[in-house]
């Protein structure tokens, strides 16, 4: 006998799990197929879980899920091979609910409590189970293909939240595989350190935490992308991430690029005596990508990392961006149901509300940054070096007049960071009119 | 530290029958063999002229399928439940 349901998820990540709660909520016959023995166990991310969308769905939701630590701090590096430039900002706001809305978590932790809410609510969830195929009837999606035994399970509407590798869509022809430079490859490591050690190291206590993002040639030996530390109760998540492109370009190893960033002077010394936990990598959809099409089909959404809803300008930010288009999902099948049709058409009430709200908007604001960044690879490489070398030649001292020195150094910025420098004549121009 | 001393810390239950393939006779005009550069673990090494595989250590990013514009690698998941179970993810 054929199973049919109201709908089928794919992925019980932060996007597929979202939508599978909201549509169980609803009184929805719901299956979520996760290929992970459970949820979490095939999921790796930098460490914040941006949680807005979250606490709207689950009100003080820190106060039951398993989170490690609030970031109450972030710094910002420009590391040189030897050097390091940096800034942070800390705020005492961010140290009361919804604590800015950002925890550091362990994905296979995390996951797995947020499933359990789906399941809670009535959503029928099912681990250890890869999905192969969507099924496919002339235009319409009406299924999908379980790599199991009478694996065949239908429903009016299927959500493909399998993640930044989309295969589903992919294999039914619906997007392309994905271009290296739209997506980057992050490696990761968790490094044990105990809680007083790393507490009084970065200088926090309590539940507080901090987020440290990295960039130049020592956080990525010059490759397109950018290295990260994060805090949790009794560890370090530190990791690198590179744009494909650049590392199929520069030909460097990537079992070399942690190795690389963990040897730099500075980064040595935060994580003394830490011991490695676990040796992680992931690949993350890097800003650019064909933004925001091809999202519904007669009977199917794609949300989250599979539609490749990350913005990866600041920091990586994908976690809210996943569960805010599974809501928006579950929200547009809703209206379908009522009524009845869950063709392209119907369903394109996501995409609608995905491009109006935050997600859409940041994306497409931020794209422009992407391509700009893109095309000036020198600010992954000369540039943290130079600027650490202007920091190094204005705080030098020496008997020598600073007026000849920085006359000099406004030189070389004219000359090797000619964007750099005529950002600021921009600026300057500005503050005189 | 190594990578194998790396990968030894992690969770893995490893399948019998492999995720992963190379069609030699696709792999072997492949001007770039960039497959034995970008993978996280090193699970691909050039022996002679011949790229070969080992996919215990897989940590299933998907890097080496973007990798191979031959058309020689057939990339798919583990079965259900096989493969890297990360426990600090
Ligand atoms: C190194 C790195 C650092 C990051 N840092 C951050 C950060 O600090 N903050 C942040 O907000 N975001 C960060 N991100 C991005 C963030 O992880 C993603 O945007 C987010 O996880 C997307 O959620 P998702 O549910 O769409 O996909 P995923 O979390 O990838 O979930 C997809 C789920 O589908 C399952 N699945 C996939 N294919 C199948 C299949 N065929 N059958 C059955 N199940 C399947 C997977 O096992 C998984 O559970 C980072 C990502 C990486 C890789």
């Amino acid at each position: 006998m054929e199973e049919k349901f109201d709908a089928i998820v794919v992925g019980a990540g932060p996007a597929g799990t979202t939508a599978a709660y909201l549509l169980a909520k609803a009184g929805l016959n719901i299956i979520l197929l996760e290929r992970g023995d459970y949820p979490g166990t095939k999921n790796v991310f930098g460490g914040v879980l941006y949680s807005s969308v979250l606490n709207r769905l689950i009100p003080n939701f820190w106060e039951e899920a398993p989170v490690e630590r609030h970031v109450s701090a972030r710094q910002w590096y420009l590391l040189s091979p030897t050097d390091a430039l940096s800034f942070g900002f800390q705020s005492q706001e961010f140290d009361s609910p919804p604590f800015n809305n950002s925890f550091t978590v362990l994905r296979s932790q995390f996951d797995r409590w947020y499933a359990a809410k789906a399941e809670e609510a009535g959503a029928f969830l099912i681990t250890s189970t890869v999905v192969d195929d969507l099924l496919i009837e002339g235009e319409r999606v009406v299924g999908v293909r379980a790599r199991r035994d009478e694996g065949e399970l239908y429903a009016d509407v299927v959500i493909a939240a399998d993640g930044v590798n989309s295969l589903l869509a992919q294999k039914a022809g619906f997007r392309e595989e994905l271009k290296p430079e739209a997506v980057a490859l992050g490696i990761k490591e968790v490094i044990a350190l105990p809680t007083a050690v790393l507490e009084e190291r970065f200088h926090i206590s309590g539940d507080r935490g901090l987020a440290m993002e990295f960039f130049g040639e020592g956080a990525t030996k010059g490759l397109e992308g950018s290295a990260f530390l994060y805090t949790n109760k009794d560890s370090l998540s530190l990791g690198v991430t590179v744009v494909l492109k650049s590392l199929f370009e520069k030909k460097e190893k990537s079992v070399e690029l942690v190795e690389h960033f963990k040897s730099h002077p500075v980064v040595k010394e935060l994580i003394k005596g830490g011991e490695l936990r676990e040796y992680q990598a992931h690949l993350i959809p890097y800003g650019n990508r064909t933004l925001l099409t091809g999202l519904c089909r007669d009977g199917l959404l794609v949300v989250g990392d599979a539609a490749g809803l990350v913005n990866p300008t600041l920091y990586y930010e994908g976690t809210n961006m996943a569960m805010a288009s599974g809501a928006m999902a579950a929200e547009a099948i809703l209206a379908a149901r009522e009524e009845g049709d869950f063709s392209q058409r119907s369903l394109s009430r996501y995409q609608q509300r995905l491009e109006q709200s935050f997600v859409g908007q940041d994306l497409t604001q931020y794209r422009g940054l992407g391509r700009l960044m893109e095309e000036r690879p020198q600010l992954y490489t000369s540039y943290a070096t130079l600027l650490c070398r202007l920091a190094a030649e204005f705080l030098a001292v020496r008997e020598e007049p600073r007026g000849m020195r920085e006359r000099a150094m406004a030189g070389r910025v004219q000359k090797e960071m000619p964007d750099l420098w005529e950002a600021w004549q921009t600026v300057r121009r500005w503050y005189e009119t | 530290m190594e990578i194998a001393d790396k990968l030894a810390l992690n969770k893995f239950s490893v399948d019998t029958i492999p995720h992963l393939k190379i069609d030699q006779e696709k792999c072997h005009p492949c001007p770039h063999k960039n497959c034995t550069l970008v993978c996280p673990v090193s699970n691909y090494t050039q022996e002679g002229d011949r790229v070969v595989l080992s996919w215990e250590g897989c940590l299933e990013c998907g890097t080496c399928r973007i990798a191979c514009d031959q058309g020689s690698l057939q990339w798919q998941y583990p079965r259900g439940g096989f493969g890297i179970a990360y426990r600090l993810g």
